[in-house]
């Protein structure tokens, strides 16, 4: 790459900033066009719960990091039960996370991490 | 939909938005961008860099690409190419929301501009909460909420930078796992309507299950794939027999 200080901060602008507002713009003018309780907004709804639930899946299943050291058994246990715990408390975010957050400390302790 | 008879000023709806920035989510998202100054000093990229990553990109999958794309010497052409496919999830987050921000009168320049703070976190947010908010202040909620996280995010990112090079494992391993937790439960929590919960579903198995057959695309055939299918089994087998079960 070049020398000059700025070339890292125009690569960033154009292929970070650019890159990814480029779609937050089409989504804006895609959007604006759709109707509350439309059937296309239903698939689009679909289509963006599925894109970030994969997204989110691939990071407890393939974690990047300490995690990745870890067993896929305790990650998915502590996932699922904490989920268990969420859907039993009626719902309640924290309880889902809290239970999850312990699940997983406590396994990777008596691991030995 | 009924007319808002809410008297209070738009200014007061922009401080309940900022005020967003104590929820649960905000602060775990706090978290992984003290995660993200750590390994931006390990790949090399100063603090400045890390600034303007945070604040222009405010993404956290496509700064993390791209700064391992930058430390390799990759072409600007290549970085933008890795980027912008990674960003394609985007357009549907931002279009699902975007209904449900406006109203007729408000300026599509102002949704411009506020859309560059919709990422996950501020997404799952704005579904939990906009309903609540009257609608022709959401837009401006909104970008109260996401302009205070994203300006705090940088600077975590500034002060955080070269202060903590790494937790211990253990700690890293767990904060690591907040995010996406957080993210199974919040989602549910606000799919009201059948559609998404089946989406939820195809994703989560989607994801993870295309990795292993389409790394490079895993992720576009979870979401667009799953999403349609999602759909289309909703729309003509779910509602269909709820239709002939009982009116809704």
């Amino acid at each position: 790459m070049t020398e000059v200080w700025w070339w890292s901060y125009l690569v960033i602008a154009v292929a970070g900033f650019l890159a990814t507002d480029i779609w937050r713009w089409l989504g804006v003018l895609s959007g604006n066009r759709l109707k509350e309780d439309s059937e296309a907004l239903h698939w689009v709804r679909a289509v963006a719960t599925a894109l970030v639930m994969a997204v989110t899946a691939k990071l407890i299943v393939f974690p990047t990091g300490t995690l990745a050291g870890s067993p896929l058994w305790l990650r998915l246990a502590a996932a699922g039960l904490g989920f268990v715990a969420f859907l039993v408390s009626g719902q309640k975010v924290g309880v889902g996370v809290a239970v999850s957050m312990a699940l997983l400390a406590s396994g990777l302790w008596w691991l030995g991490f | 939909m009924s007319i808002d008879s809410d008297t209070r000023p738009a200014s007061f709806w922009f401080y309940t938005g900022m005020k967003g920035i104590t929820s649960l989510p905000a602060l775990i998202l706090m978290t992984s961008f003290v995660g993200f100054s750590a390994f931006a000093l390990e790949a090399g990229i100063s603090r400045g860099e890390a600034m303007f990553m945070t604040f222009g990109i405010w993404a956290l999958p496509a700064q993390m690409i791209l700064v391992g794309m930058m430390t390799t010497g990759a072409p600007l052409a290549a970085c933008f190419l890795a980027v912008t496919l990674s960003s394609i999830r985007m357009m549907p987050m931002v279009a699902s929301i975007v209904p449900e921000m406006r109203t007729r009168l408000t300026p599509t320049w102002l949704l411009l501009f506020a859309s560059h703070f919709i990422a996950i976190t501020a997404w799952v947010f704005a579904l939990r909460t906009l309903r609540d908010v009257p609608r022709e202040h959401r837009a401006v909620y909104f970008l109260g909420f996401g302009l205070t996280l994203t300006t705090i995010n940088t600077g975590i990112v500034a002060i955080c930078y070269g202060l903590v090079s790494q937790f211990p494992p253990l700690v890293a391993g767990t904060l690591f796992m907040l995010t996406p937790v957080y993210f199974v439960a919040s989602i549910w929590a606000t799919a009201h309507h059948s559609v998404v919960r089946l989406a939820f579903m195809v994703g989560i198995v989607g994801g993870p299950f295309m990795a292993l057959v389409a790394p490079e695309f895993d992720v576009l055939y979870a979401g667009i794939g799953g999403g349609t299918a999602a759909y289309l089994i909703d729309r003509f087998y779910i509602r269909r027999r709820r239709r002939t079960g009982s009116a809704r």
